[in-house]
């Protein structure tokens, strides 16, 4: 029921700053996750290729094995580790791309405007009609195998929802008095748009971008499940899920849970984190108002 | 118009009712010591600054208690004792006895429906025929002045302009013939034209169908024309009860001499308009004792000892050490 | 008003047929980014004869400028036509319409399961409150965030090969039989839509109930499941609506992950194996379908949504 006591509300506003448990548990699991993707060559207790059929589908718990062994005998924690570093940065570079990408389309529409705003509203209208994984898909098609062509084609496919912000922010904020006033007093539009726009949409942004994050490790941990994606010897999480689906059928299911695992755990915490700042952002217009 | 009981109760009679809400940090009061009486067919303003519990009071009469909210005291609102009723009573209170008019009516309808299933759902939720109930409807838009009737029974809320929506409110929360009729604010949304005219819609549909009329407002102009009698409230308490005929001219307790001070009159000229110092107070905000002392440019020590104790003075009762001098 | 409605909905239909289009246009001329001839990279691996090769080349209208190779697949595409994949000799048209019957089951399980799950998680948990809330808000949370290949390995591990419950692979025959098979590919898929609706349908359903006019409801004594029914659940559909029809579009491309998981014969394995093959024009012929179903469905939603708010229809036409 509908209660506005002012000193609840007060309340409440004081308790959101706080940083929740859920928040520091995602925030530090992504730091190790990284760390040990980082420092995977001095941390991991095995090499990630050495093979031992002697070894084989170890169970977890093995002494020397603490996650098990796969089909091939190859440590699974170490695959993990190891796998970290390309499950990670690949969706870093897709998070970087679309944002460069978005951010220069939505402010060259918002402050063209007319008839290119039109245009550019129409063509992300358009890349929305892909879903993010098919258009990955093409692009796998069309330049053939390896990361490079589904991160380009992801950051295309997430682009639009920054474009979007940006454009719609930057509407908003271009029409203060306060650009105006700058324009007026001689200042480049390059320069107000830098100096005074793009820190007004940082915090939407940063929001979005990590939940593209999210986004853009699952569709391209997909990617590489399917075989689509990154190239032995090179190997993801994804990847090490698509090896162990045969050994999963011979009930030795470790080997493809725990990268299966390691994927969805850091996707709850972008999610988690992406949704603090989104939210924060969002409580802290409402005091505003 | 049938007159379904002679007995001589009131229509609502809250006695000290006291609220607290459960928090992460512990129990926070909203209320205290409230008393309230609203006789049959009696106008009763509740006035106070927002956050003074005005809202909050009202709505404990429907037994509408904020979530994990505690109260303490008696409500009888049409001869239902509401905070020791159970659901099935109080649900047969709320479509029967009581209804509520709120303060803005474009959030209070349901847009995505016609303005007729508004109309007709209470009368229904008390079991009356769907044929019996858009009768009655359409009868009670008419008394309220909606042109067409019949034809607004189809049409939906945006097709409305605020005023006419409120009208349209106030049918809704007589279809079912309460006792008690709850106002929160029915005008504060609308502007200051067709607050008079729905204020007139009002009142003439409470006198001829003999209901009693909880007001609240923060408008003490308003209050002062409207009701028979007034309660101010400051911080979740009563700090004043007095008839509005001698409540403009011998405001007793100071901080009704200061809202009337702060707010400009249309009849009669006071002198300057002063704003009243500090910023209005919760109950959990409160200083101890007088709520008020704070912000009263009479207090001194003796105002912090204890609550002051609501006594008789002139005409009103007080709940003040150092009450205003009646003016001569 | 009935005219400026249709009016509305003919404009709403020319949009969403143009954004088909200019989609039909960059699908048919991905093949013409390819690096270098795009013959000899769909071809890759084969070993043909230079009357083969032209004969690929005039297949996919190679030989023809842009323009008039557009025209004449989009033509086809309009005569249900896509052309012939490279790998299978036969046509494109015809290798879908031979997998519907998996991946049609599939989607439909998938979008029921998870639609009815997830709107009755939102709804009740709105209503509870509480610790129902919050037990709801950490599995939506959860779900959210597992992928639907994870999502099926973990099912294949637990209910296929260590309770034995359901089968590993294959799509069965028969109508009982095909859902038994179906039942886990269909849950992998459902899991995250289900955790999207159950916290969107939570988050809409609660602004719903934190509506005055539901207070109000309550303040006449209508009862609890009515004042839901009549004030919570139609105000709640349009952003669950217009999610779920996302949602389900994306469910198409989604049989990927998952016919491929669990070794199904339908339009997602299909498009993978085409993929790695770089059998184009199969990739193209799905692509199309694809989008087109997406834009269809979105654009069903926007209808359905004048139909359920009346005040949209006035913001519609005004727009």
């Amino acid at each position: 029921m509908t209660l506005t006591v002012p000193a609840l509300r007060a309340r409440a506003a004081r308790r959101r700053r706080h940083r929740p448990l859920s928040v520091r548990l995602a925030a530090a699991f992504l730091l190790v996750v990284a760390g040990t993707g980082l420092l995977a060559p001095l941390l991991a207790p095995h090499s990630p290729d050495t093979t031992s059929l002697v070894n084989a589908l170890a169970p977890p718990g093995t002494p020397g094995h603490w996650l098990g062994t796969d089909s091939t005998g190859r440590d699974v924690l170490t695959r993990v580790m190891y796998g970290a570093r390309l499950s990670l940065l690949a969706p870093l570079g897709v998070v970087l791309l679309s944002a460069a990408l978005g951010i220069t389309t939505g402010l060259v529409a918002a402050r063209a405007g007319g008839r290119v705003d039109a245009v550019l509203s129409r063509c992300m209208d358009i890349v929305f009609a892909f879903p993010s994984l098919l258009l990955a898909m093409i692009a796998v098609a069309v330049f053939g195998p390896g990361l490079a062509a589904p991160v380009c084609a992801l950051a295309v496919s997430y682009a639009p929802f920054l474009g979007r912000i940006v454009r719609s922010v930057a509407l908003q904020e271009g029409a203060r008095p306060y650009m105006e006033a700058y324009r007026v007093m001689g200042f480049g539009e390059l320069w107000v748009t830098l100096r005074h726009l793009l820190p007004n949409v940082a915090p939407v942004l940063i929001a979005q971008g990590t939940l593209s994050f999210g986004y853009a490790l699952v569709d391209l941990a997909s990617l590489s499940y399917l075989g689509l994606g990154v190239r032995p010897p090179d190997a993801d999480w994804g990847s090490m899920i698509s090896q162990a689906q045969s050994a999963i059928l011979q009930g030795a299911p470790w080997s493809g849970i725990v990268p299966g695992l390691a994927v969805l755990l850091t996707v709850v915490s972008v999610n988690v984190i992406g949704e603090h700042v989104g939210g924060s952002i969002s409580g802290r217009g409402k005091e505003e108002t | 118009m049938l007159v379904r009981e002679t007995t001589t109760r009131d229509a609502l009679a809250v006695e000290g009712l006291g609220l607290t809400i459960g928090t992460r940090e512990g129990a926070l009061p909203l209320l205290a010591d409230v008393t309230v009486r609203v006789g049959r067919g009696e106008t009763v303003g509740l006035v106070g600054e927002s956050g003074s519990g005005k809202t909050l009071t009202a709505r404990t009469a429907l037994g509408m208690l904020p979530r994990g909210a505690r109260a303490t005291g008696r409500v009888t609102a049409a001869g239902l004792d509401v905070l020791a009723a159970g659901r099935t009573d109080l649900r047969d209170l709320r479509r029967t006895r009581v209804s509520m008019v709120f303060q803005d009516p474009r959030a209070a309808i349901n847009p995505l429906r016609r303005v007729g299933d508004h109309l007709t759902e209470g009368l229904r939720a008390a079991g009356t025929p769907r044929r019996e109930a858009a009768r009655r409807a359409v009868d009670l838009l008419d008394q309220v002045g909606i042109d067409d009737p019949a034809g607004a029974m189809r049409r939906h809320p945006h097709q409305f302009s605020g005023g006419m929506l409120q009208r349209i409110m106030i049918a809704g929360a007589l279809a079912t013939e309460p006792e008690l009729l709850l106002a929160d604010e029915p005008t504060t949304a609308l502007d200051v034209t067709t607050q008079a005219e729905v204020v007139g819609v009002l009142r003439a549909l409470q006198r001829s169908h003999g209901t009693g009329l909880l007001f609240v407002t923060h408008d003490l102009d308003l209050a002062a024309a409207v009701c028979d009698r007034i309660y101010v409230m400051y911080a979740g308490r009563i700090v004043e009860e007095a008839d509005s005929a001698s409540f403009a001219v011998a405001p007793a307790h100071p901080y009704t001499r200061a809202l009337l001070d702060a707010s400009p009159s249309v009849h009669g000229d006071q002198g300057p308009l002063r704003a009243i110092g500090g910023r209005p107070r919760s109950l959990a905000e409160a200083p101890s004792g007088c709520s008020f002392r704070d912000r009263c440019p009479r207090a001194d020590h003796d105002c912090a000892l204890g609550v002051p104790a609501t006594r008789p003075h002139g005409t009103s009762h007080v709940a003040c050490l150092r009450p205003e001098q009646v003016k001569p | 008003m009935a005219r400026a409605l249709s009016a509305w909905i003919a404009r709403r239909a020319l949009g969403a047929l143009a954004t088909v289009l200019a989609a039909s246009v960059l699908i048919h001329l991905s093949l013409r980014l390819v690096p270098g001839d795009p013959v000899l990279a769909l071809t890759a691996g084969r070993r043909l004869t230079p009357e083969q090769l032209a004969a690929v080349r005039e297949a996919y209208g190679l030989d023809q400028g842009p323009v008039q190779s557009y025209l004449g697949w989009i033509g086809g595409a309009l005569r249900l036509d896509l052309g012939a994949s490279l790998h299978y000799q036969t046509g494109v048209s015809t290798l879908i319409a031979d997998r519907l019957d998996v991946s049609v089951p599939l989607i439909l399980y998938a979008a029921a399961l998870s639609v009815l799950f997830g709107t009755a998680v939102a709804l009740v948990s709105a209503v509870r409150g509480g610790a129902v809330d919050r037990i709801a808000g950490l599995l939506a949370a959860t779900t959210t965030a597992t992928p639907p290949f994870v999502a099926a390995i973990l099912l294949l591990a637990t209910f296929s090969v260590g309770l034995g419950w359901f089968p590993a692979t294959g799509a069965g025959t028969g109508f009982a039989d095909r859902l038994w098979h179906l039942t886990l590919p269909a849950t992998a898929m459902a899991i995250a839509v289900f955790g999207v609706l159950a916290r969107v349908g939570n988050a809409a359903f609660a602004a719903e109930l934190r509506r005055e006019h539901v207070e109000v409801a309550r303040s006449r004594g209508v009862g609890g499941a009515a004042v839901v029914r009549r004030h919570v659940v139609r105000g709640a559909l349009p952003p669950l609506l217009t999610v779920i029809g996302v949602l389900l579009a994306g469910l198409f491309v989604g049989t990927a992950v998952v016919e491929t998981a669990f070794g199904l014969d339908g339009v997602g394995s299909l498009l993978v194996s085409s993929v790695t093959r770089r059998d184009i024009p199969v990739v193209q012929g799905v692509a199309l379908i694809a989008v087109v179903l997406f834009v269809l469905v979105n654009t069903l939603v926007d209808l359905a949504l004048t139909f359920i708010d009346p005040r949209v229809t006035v913001g519609g036409i005004t727009r």
